[in-house]
């Protein structure tokens, strides 16, 4: 309990202080997540529509792997890249491992799936409620898929958040293509598990703590975004 | 008994048949559609009518022929529960526009033509999805409309309306068939085929039993099932 306390302390103290290390710490964390969550939407948000109305020899095979990829350990995807990314790699030339780039890469892989499952059920769904409409009304198959996706945007957002939280809360794979290197590419999640293993509890239980502060203070402000979306589906929901 | 045509031809369909799993929809129906047509499907529940017509419109897969005899005739089809895009009023109708090709400059003189005619101007930016039932149905018909269609589906345009509401729909549908919009829309209310059809589709069982002008089909000399249908004393136990 003692431990608790101290946690809840020091991650005050260290909220309050500033402190740069810590900042820094954050802002890379938020930055490497971020961004692989900007990458895997692009493709991710694409691939599920796309997989809700393509049909092709192997299309449940495929719907099947991406389901399956959503318990993808992050070790796994940890060490592929650095197999992909070391000097004997195939893309070793591009000399990124052990750099912010190369644990974006790993989330972005890490984080793809979910966005994908995700996104082809809701847009599948959607296009069973009202497919043949927005068909009816000269939409292709991928252009119905996609008016379902900002349909659904305020699902999509929540989705997004998924993918956010599955990334920032990873620590397999930023450790083993980031490197946990002080000041370049230590992230919360190595932070804590650095503190751990060094023993200092309190520390690393208080960066957690300042990690899931961080995460609740985004997750608040987009709920105050889609405040307003919500009133309207509520609305049709009375109706 | 005859086909009752007049005008040009815009579609065809020649001994179509509908399968969903065991059940057979629609059984070797042929029928022809003119221009300047207001075709009334009627029939008893599970008679195929909605089938029909989504087989009309293209969306159902059958076997027999179906031929778009005037391919520039563009052709909407409102839903018996339409389905409007959680965006507004507006929007709802720009998308339909943007679908259609229509180019974007003008969007917006079309769309305010298209409210102003089914009264909802004051509701342009009211979220679409908050509509009543009978707002609804005319904004969905609005979205019909604002495409210039050449030709018409209607599935149920009128049920679970009230009075009102039913009346407001059917005087925005003569206005749409003095237009020259080509209609066919299915409905269980006889007073309405009676009001709104110059031309009466009766279907049993997925079979086409009647094909004839509305003053004949509601006249002395029909007889067998479609008599009794008209009577009220067909009930889905009667052979």
């Amino acid at each position: 309990m003692n431990d608790f306390a101290q946690s809840a302390q020091t991650a005050i103290g260290l909220i309050v202080h500033a402190d740069a290390a810590l900042l820094h710490t954050v802002l890379l964390s938020l930055g490497v997540s971020g961004a692989a969550c900007l990458l895997a939407s692009g493709f991710g948000l694409v691939a599920g529509a796309w997989l809700a109305v393509a049909r092709f020899p192997g299309h449940r095979t495929l719907v099947m792997l991406i389901n399956t990829l959503l318990a993808l350990p992050s070790v796994v995807v940890g060490l592929a890249v650095y197999l992909l990314l070391s000097r004997s790699g195939p893309l070793g030339a591009w000399g990124i491992l052990f750099t912010p780039g190369a644990m974006v890469i790993a989330q972005t892989i890490l984080v793809f799936p979910v966005v994908a499952a995700l996104s082809r059920q809701l847009v599948g769904d959607s296009l069973r409620d009202g497919g043949d409409q927005l068909r009816s009304m000269g939409a292709g198959p991928l252009t119905c898929a996609l008016l379902m996706l900002v349909h659904d945007r305020w699902a999509v957002v929540t989705l997004l958040l998924t993918a956010f939280g599955r990334a920032i809360a990873e620590v397999g794979a930023v450790m083993i293509v980031g490197g946990n290197i002080a000041g370049s590419t230590r992230v919360m999640t190595t932070a804590i598990a650095l503190e751990t293993s060094k023993g200092d509890l309190p520390l690393a239980l208080a960066l957690g703590l300042v990690l899931l502060a961080v995460v609740g203070a985004i997750n608040a402000l987009i709920a105050l975004a889609q405040r307003g979306g919500h009133r309207g589906s509520a609305l049709a929901g009375v109706r | 008994m005859t086909s009752a045509t007049k005008g040009s031809p815009l579609l065809a369909i020649a001994d179509v048949s509908v399968r969903f799993g065991d059940a057979q929809a629609l059984r070797g129906v042929s029928l022809q559609i003119a221009r300047g047509e207001s075709i009334a499907l009627v029939g008893a529940n599970g008679s195929g009518k909605t089938t029909l017509l989504r087989l009309l419109h293209g969306l159902v897969a059958h076997r027999g022929e179906r031929r778009v005899l005037d391919p520039q005739a563009r052709q909407v089809m409102v839903f018996q529960r339409p389905f409007m895009l959680r965006l507004s009023v507006w929007n709802n109708l720009r998308v339909a526009l943007w679908l259609a090709g229509v180019p974007r400059a003008e969007h917006s003189v079309r769309a305010a033509q298209a409210l102003q005619r089914v009264g909802l101007a004051h509701l342009r930016d009211r979220p679409a999805r908050a509509l009543s039932g009978g707002e609804s149905q005319r904004l969905a018909l609005a979205r019909a409309w604002v495409v210039r269609p050449q030709l018409l589906f209607l599935d149920e345009p009128t049920a679970s309306l009230d009075p009102s509401a039913k009346k407001e729909i059917e005087a925005l549908l003569e206005g749409f068939s003095r237009d020259g919009i080509t209609l066919v829309m299915s409905t269980h209310n006889l007073g309405q085929a009676k009001r709104l059809a110059t031309r009466v589709v009766y279907l049993d069982r997925g079979e086409l039993r009647a094909d004839l002008p509305t003053a004949e089909f509601f006249g002395d000399e029909i007889g067998g099932r479609a008599a009794l249908f008209l009577k009220g004393e067909l009930s889905w136990t009667l052979d």
